[in-house]
C-alpha cells in the first residue's frame, strides 16, 4: 500500500466520474431534489408542538439519500472493475489491495462531501431548515452516511455475481436498516431481539447522531460518530480482504 | 550451479496441476521458455491456454507444483513490475482516453507520461490517444490494452491472444513490434487460435486438452511431423496421441 498508489487510483475514478455527467448530476443534484421535495411535502401540514415537522423529520431522512445512492453506485463500480479484468491486471501489478479500495472510498468520500455539503446547505437557505445546533454536525452525519453506503457498497460488490444482483442487495442490506434504525419506532421501544440487530447497523448510529443534535446535545454526537467511522473501517478492510490477487 | 538452467529460462514450469470449477484443466505440465524468444502458445479454444498464462502472471490459484518466472515464484511481490500481461478481453475503462488508460497503468509501475507517449506511438495510436476507448475500433481497444503491459517495459509480456480481429496490415505491425521488442531482450509468450501465426514465432507450444503436444521451433515441428503447415502439423500431433 502506497499513498501515491491509492491517489492514483482515486483520480482514475474521478476521471471516469467526470465522464459521465450524468450521473454526476445524479448524485449531487438528487439529494437536494429529494430534501425540496420531502420539506414541499411537509409545507401544509399543521406544525406540532415540537416545531415544524420539516425540521424534525428532514434531518433524520435526508441521510438516507446519500448513503442509498452513494450503495448502488460503488457496488456497481466496483462490480464492473472485478469483472472487467482491470482488477486482474491490477492484482498482478504492483498495485495493492488497500490501494484499490482506499482509492475508491476516497474518490468518493470527496464525492459524498461536496453531495453532503450542497444537500445540507441547500435544506437550510432556500428549504429553511432549522436545528438547534452547529449546522456543520449535521453535515459530517450526512458525510458519514454516504461513506457508509461507499464501504456497504464495496463489500456487496464481492457477494454480487452480476449487476443484476448487486442491484438486489440494495433491499438486502439498506431497508433493514431504515426499519430497525429509529427511524419508526424508538430503538428503545422495539422488541429485545430487535434492539440487538440494531445496535449493530451502522444506520441506527447515524440516527442517534441526528437526534443528539436536533435535541440540542451536539457534543452527544461524538459517540455515534466514532462508532460510524469504526464501523466505516471495518467494512474498508474487510473489503479489501476480498480482494484476490490469485483466483480460480 | 543447480540454478543454472532456471535462470537462463524465462519460465520454467514443473508439474504444474491447475483444477477449475471441479474440472482438471491441466492435469500435468512441465515446460521450459527460454528468454529473449518470441514463443508462441498455439491450440483450440478450452484447450488451457489462458490457464497456463494466468499461472504464470501468477492470477491462478494452482493445485500442484511450480512456476517459476526468471527464476522466481510465479505471483511473487518481487516479479509484478517485471511482467506485463494482457488478458484475452480488453481489460481497460472504456469511459477513459487511451492516453488516460495508459497513463493510470504507467503510474502503478512508475511511469511518467513521457512513456506513455513513447508506448501511444509504439502501438500506432498516437492520433487517438485523446479520444475515449469507448469510442474507438476493438481493434485500436486491445491495442490500448496491449499497451497497457508495454508501458512498464517489463521483461517478460504474457499476451493471451493480442492478434484477434485485427486487420491483416495491424497484425503485421504489431508482430513487427513484437519483433524490436524480443530484439531488444524481451521475452513474450503469444496465444493464439490463429495456426498461421506459427510462422512468425521462435518456438511453438502446441497446447490441446490441457497437455502440451509440441514443443519446438515450426521448422522442427514441420520435419518431425512431415507436413508443411502448422494446421496440418497440428492435427497429425493430435492422432499421434490419440493412437
Amino acid at each position: 500500500m502506497s499513498p501515491s498508489l491509492t491517489w492514483n487510483t482515486a483520480k482514475r475514478v474521478l476521471t471516469q466520474l467526470r465522464r459521465d455527467p450524468r450521473t454526476l448530476a445524479m448524485l449531487i443534484v438528487l439529494p437536494a431534489g429529494l430534501t425540496w421535495l420531502l420539506q414541499y411535502m411537509f409545507s401544509q401540514s399543521p406544525v406540532p408542538a415540537t416545531g415544524a415537522i420539516f425540521n424534525t423529520i428532514g434531518p433524520r431522512i435526508m441521510g438516507l439519500f446519500p448513503l442509498i445512492l452513494m450503495f448502488l453506485i460503488t457496488s456497481i463500480t466496483m462490480l464492473r472493475e472485478r469483472q472487467s479484468g482491470t482488477l486482474e491486471r491490477l492484482m498482478v501489478g504492483p498495485t495493492g489491495k488497500a490501494d484499490v479500495i482506499l482509492g475508491y472510498a476516497l474518490a468518493f468520500g470527496l464525492v459524498a462531501a461536496v453531495q453532503a455539503i450542497v444537500m445540507t446547505a441547500w435544506s437550510v437557505w432556500p428549504l429553511g431548515l432549522e436545528i438547534p445546533t452547529g449546522l456543520w454536525r449535521l453535515g459530517i452525519v450526512m458525510v458519514l452516511d454516504a461513506l457508509v453506503g461507499t464501504a456497504l457498497g464495496l463489500l456487496a460488490s464481492a457477494v454480487a455475481k452480476t449487476e443484476f444482483q448487486a442491484v438486489q442487495m440494495m433491499p438486502l442490506v439498506i431497508i433493514p436498516q431504515l426499519l430497525l434504525a429509529g427511524l419508526f419506532v424508538n430503538r428503545t421501544d422495539m422488541p429485545t431481539a430487535l434492539t440487538y440487530v440494531s445496535d449493530v447497523l451502522p444506520v441506527s448510529y447515524s440516527i442517534d447522531a441526528v437526534n443528539s443534535i436536533l435535541a440540542g446535545d451536539g457534543n452527544a454526537i461524538w459517540a455515534p460518530i466514532a462508532i460510524l467511522v469504526a464501523f466505516i473501517t471495518g467494512a474498508l478492510v474487510l473489503g479489501s480482504l476480498t480482494l484476490r490477487r490469485r483466483t480460480t | 550451479m543447480r540454478n543454472n538452467t532456471e535462470s537462463a529460462a524465462a519460465i520454467s514450469i514443473r508439474g504444474l496441476r491447475v483444477i477449475r470449477g471441479g474440472n482438471l484443466v491441466l492435469p500435468h505440465i512441465d515446460l521450459a521458455i527460454p528468454r529473449g524468444q518470441i514463443v508462441g502458445l498455439l491450440g483450440p479454444s478450452g484447450g488451457g491456454k489462458t490457464t497456463l498464462m494466468r499461472s504464470i502472471v501468477g492470477a491462478q490459484i494452482i493445485a500442484g507444483g511450480s512456476v517459476e518466472v526468471f527464476g522466481i515464484e510465479a505471483g511473487s511481490p518481487a516479479l509484478r513490475r517485471r511482467i506485463g500481461y494482457v488478458t484475452q478481453a480488453a481489460s481497460i475503462y472504456p469511459d477513459l482516453t487511451a492516453r488516460e488508460n495508459l497513463a493510470y497503468f504507467a503510474k502503478t509501475v512508475g511511469v511518467g507520461a513521457d512513456g506513455v507517449a513513447t508506448t501511444l506511438r509504439h502501438i500506432g495510436l498516437a492520433d487517438v490517444a485523446d479520444r475515449p476507448v469507448s469510442t474507438l475500433s476493438g481493434g485500436q481497444a486491445s491495442r490500448v490494452s496491449l499497451g497497457a503491459a508495454l508501458v512498464g517495459d517489463p521483461e517478460l509480456l504474457v499476451l493471451d491472444e493480442p492478434t484477434v480481429g485485427l486487420d491483416p496490415a495491424l497484425r503485421r505491425d504489431l508482430w513487427g513490434l513484437f519483433r524490436e521488442l524480443r530484439d531488444s531482450g524481451k521475452t513474450l509468450l503469444v496465444s493464439s487460435h490463429v495456426m498461421d501465426e506459427a510462422s512468425r514465432c521462435d518456438r511453438l507450444v502446441f497446447v490441446r486438452d490441457g497437455a502440451i503436444l509440441a514443443d519446438d521451433t515450426f521448422e522442427t515441428i514441420l520435419t518431425d511431423t512431415g507436413t508443411d503447415n502448422a494446421d496440418a502439423a497440428f492435427l497429425a500431433l493430435t492422432e499421434r496421441t490419440a493412437a
